[in-house]
């Protein structure tokens, strides 16, 4: 077993703090929820998590298993298996998916290697397949001009075919219509086991219907502010946010 | 790699190595007469080509560097510190085992002789100032094609050679040219029969060996009615100091219903001023296309263009520029109607990394009594971070009622979040600007013969790992 293990972690981006004091111990084999308002710094702690140059970890760690990945690149961090599924993925104009999911498993191979052109493209339609994506798919350039709903299937795809440790899934739920929620759900759910740790940020219970999380965290303002299981999930259905958010403290003197 | 030892000068990119070599024969530095002279006594030349080259050196003294619209960097040019002739001997040997060792060592760590086996039908591999090899397989030789250096093709076909040489581009073209008709030396000469159609493409590589030095060669290629023919140039030099010169004339001849496809993968050192003239003129019916990919340099310009003049011609110009940081590749086309029904297209794309330029320089005319005709014009610029500078200037003239033009342009960039996303799938942070880049040219590279457009990519990967250091 292995763990992504958050400790503690201040992030800033400018003056302002977004992560204030943040921990987490997501081990494999379980799937963790993140819930929490807009704004809270659900989608930050995924970047930070993945090593996006903007923010600015002032204190605390991320460690992969034991072992701090601060300092190290994002496509190292990839490469030892954390996987970002974008809230908003980037378009790569020109670029196939088929050819960018092969550089990507083809920077994970040891130098001199070349990817087996045959067992890749297998192993790309079985994981379209079970998306329900039609393999002329794999022709149009990453993201570019894909609906919301495409968009993140194309995330899941990539999950599919890179096999991460440790999966961050960051609204993977939002723009998706019931039946694609439930395909998207199905691939995610057929991601799980004991080798994979999942950490599935969303602002509705509505996911966890369908992909049911172990534990799942309350996230406000930069913190987690409650954890349990999954019926925490249908307490904020029922009563919202406000009964998590603490007053901000008074300004001192004012 | 088992020479690795015994190369000067090594680096990681491909053409940046230099073996030590003797020349026999050197025109020393600095540019007159007795240069001329001197040059025209070691070939053997006859006296109109002496005069030609007299003529053109009192053009290039007279004419003003054009700082006036082109990179100021040229002033850095200081020709009385280059040598304008430098080799081993002016006969090329049609046998690679026949090569001296230390040019052959050169040829094959850049691949040539592979390539010829592989797939091409002919090669001239030119070494500083004259080819050091030439050859062109049996088969297409019988087939009347000539495939010859500049010096041979003027003193053996000299009812051909003269009739165009100097003709598409004449030497006041501008100051480069006249340099080139001062100097030159190497380069090919190209005549394909009537109908021959060479299956595969004939080859010239240029590498500059030596350093203060300029390499002139003048090529000319003249496809006969209903011929076609590939023409494929690479280049490379070691990295210098100093800086080298790079200055050719390139005149394409397609006859009636001829077709010429001309291909350039330059990738000179960072230290090469590249001021290359190259124009091709269509008969009726007949076709130019130039494939220009220029990768290296300093300061590159170089604007091929198409004279059209014949009914029903076409030219067309495919472009693609890389400038990295310290680059300035100024580039561009030029399209000429000169008959009714001509069609030209132009689609140049640029890619300006760090405090590399690109700047593009259109030139397209079509007269007022002309009818039926087209151009086609599309400028792409991709940025690469915020220091990057990309200019285009378009020019073009479309005049009269039945032409018609058709402009498009676009500028964008490659931002921190698309290298952020390519990174978190694993990729590294020059692999995410490679596989952008390619993106990017990806319907243009198309358009090449395979072997070209792998080492294209190779290119562009070395250039993108340099350029995140
Ligand atoms: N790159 C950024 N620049 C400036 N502010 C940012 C940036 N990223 C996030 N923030 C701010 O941090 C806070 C948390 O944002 P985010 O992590 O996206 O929240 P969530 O995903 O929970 O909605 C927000 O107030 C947001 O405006
Ligand atoms: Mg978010």
């Amino acid at each position: 077993m292995k763990h992504l293990k958050i400790d503690n972690l201040h992030v800033s981006i400018g003056d302002r703090e977004i992560l204030r004091g943040l921990s987490l111990d997501l081990p494999t084999g379980q799937v963790h929820a993140i819930m929490g308002p807009n704004g809270s710094g659900k989608s930050t702690l995924a970047k930070v998590i993945a090593g996006h140059p903007d923010y600015t970890v002032t204190s605390g760690d991320v460690l992969f298993d034991g072992e701090s990945i601060l300092e190290m690149e994002p496509d190292e961090r990839a490469r030892k298996g954390i996987f970002l599924a974008f809230q908003y993925p980037s378009e790569i104009p020109g670029v196939t998916i088929a050819n960018f999911l092969r550089a990507a498993l083809q920077a994970r191979l040891p130098e001199g290697d070349e990817l087996e052109a045959t067992e890749y493209y297998a192993k790309l339609y079985e994981k379209m397949d079970l998306l329900e994506m039609p393999r002329n798919f794999t022709s149009r350039s990453v993201n570019e001009g894909f609906s919301g709903g495409e968009k993140k299937r194309c995330e899941i795809l990539q999950m599919a075919m890179l096999q991460p440790t440790f999966a961050l899934l960051d609204e993977t739920d939002s723009g998706l219509d019931i039946d694609a929620l439930k395909i998207v759900s199905h691939g995610v759910n057929s991601l799980r086991g004991p080798d994979t740790g999942m950490l599935v940020i969303t602002h509705y219970q509505r996911l966890l219907n369908y992909i049911v999380p172990d534990i799942v965290h309350v996230m406000v303002n930069g913190r987690i502010v409650e954890s349990g299981t999954k019926e925490l999930a249908l307490k904020l259905e029922a009563e919202g946010y406000d009964w998590a958010i603490e007053p901000e403290a008074e300004p001192v003197g004012a | 790699m088992s020479d690795a030892q015994n190369q000067l000068e090594i680096d990681r990119e491909k053409g940046n190595f230099r073996y030590d070599v003797d020349y026999e024969f050197d025109a020393g530095t600095g540019l007159n007469e007795k240069t001329i002279d001197y040059i025209c006594d070691v070939k053997g030349e006859p006296d109109w080509i002496r005069e030609f080259r007299k003529d053109a050196l009192k053009k290039f003294l007279e004419k003003p560097m054009p700082t006036h619209w082109a990179s100021k960097d040229l002033d850095n040019i200081i020709f009385d510190n280059i040598r304008y002739y430098l080799s081993q001997g002016q006969k090329p040997k049609r046998s690679w085992d026949e090569v001296p060792e230390d040019v052959k060592k050169t040829f094959e760590r850049l691949g040539i002789p592979e390539q010829e086996r592989k797939f091409l039908a002919g090669v001239e591999a030119q070494f500083d100032s004259e080819a050091a090899y030439s050859n062109i397989k049996e088969a297409v030789g019988k087939q009347g094609v000539i495939f010859v250096g500049s010096t041979e093709g003027l003193k053996e076909h000299p009812e051909i050679f003269r009739k165009w040489f100097g003709k598409v581009i004449p030497t006041g073209d501008n100051k480069f040219s006249a340099l080139n008709g001062a100097t030159f030396s190497g380069g090919s000469f190209i005549y394909v029969p009537p109908g021959v159609k060479v299956s595969h493409p004939l080859q010239a590589y240029f590498r500059i060996n030596a350093e203060n030095f300029g390499q002139f060669e003048r090529t000319l290629i003249i496809a006969d009615e209903g011929a076609e023919v590939t023409y494929m140039e690479g280049c490379t030099a070691p990295k210098f100091d100093t800086a080298t010169l790079h200055s050719a004339v390139v005149e394409l001849v397609a006859l009636k219903g001829a077709k010429i496809q001309y291909i350039t993968v330059q990738n000179w050192s960072n230290n090469v001023f590249n001021l290359v003239t190259k124009r091709g003129l269509a008969m009726e019916d007949a076709e130019v296309k130039w494939i220009d990919c220029n990768i290296g340099s300093r300061l590159t310009m170089k604007y091929p263009g198409v004279v059209m003049k014949g009914r029903g011609a076409r030219g067309e110009v495919i472009s693609i520029a890389l400038a990295g940081d310290g680059q300035h590749q100024d580039t561009g086309a030029k399209m000429i109607h000169a008959a009714d029904d001509t069609t030209s297209n132009i689609v140049s794309k640029s890619i300006s990394v760090g405090t590399g330029r690109a700047t593009y320089r259109g030139l397209v005319n079509v007269p007022r009594h002309l009818k039926g005709c087209k151009n086609n014009t599309e400028c792409d610029a991709l940025l690469i971070n915020t220091n990057s500078r990309t200019d285009t200037y378009p020019a073009i003239t479309v005049r009269g009622t039945g032409n018609a033009c058709q402009h498009e342009a676009s500028v964008s960039q490659v931002s921190e979040e698309q290298i952020f996303y390519m990174q978190q799938r694993g990729l590294t942070e020059a692999q995410a600007m490679s596989l952008s880049v390619n993106g990017f040219i990806n319907d243009l590279v198309r358009e090449f013969p395979m072997e070209y457009s792998v080492e294209l990519k190779r290119l562009i990967d070395l250039e993108m790992e340099g350029s995140v250091g």
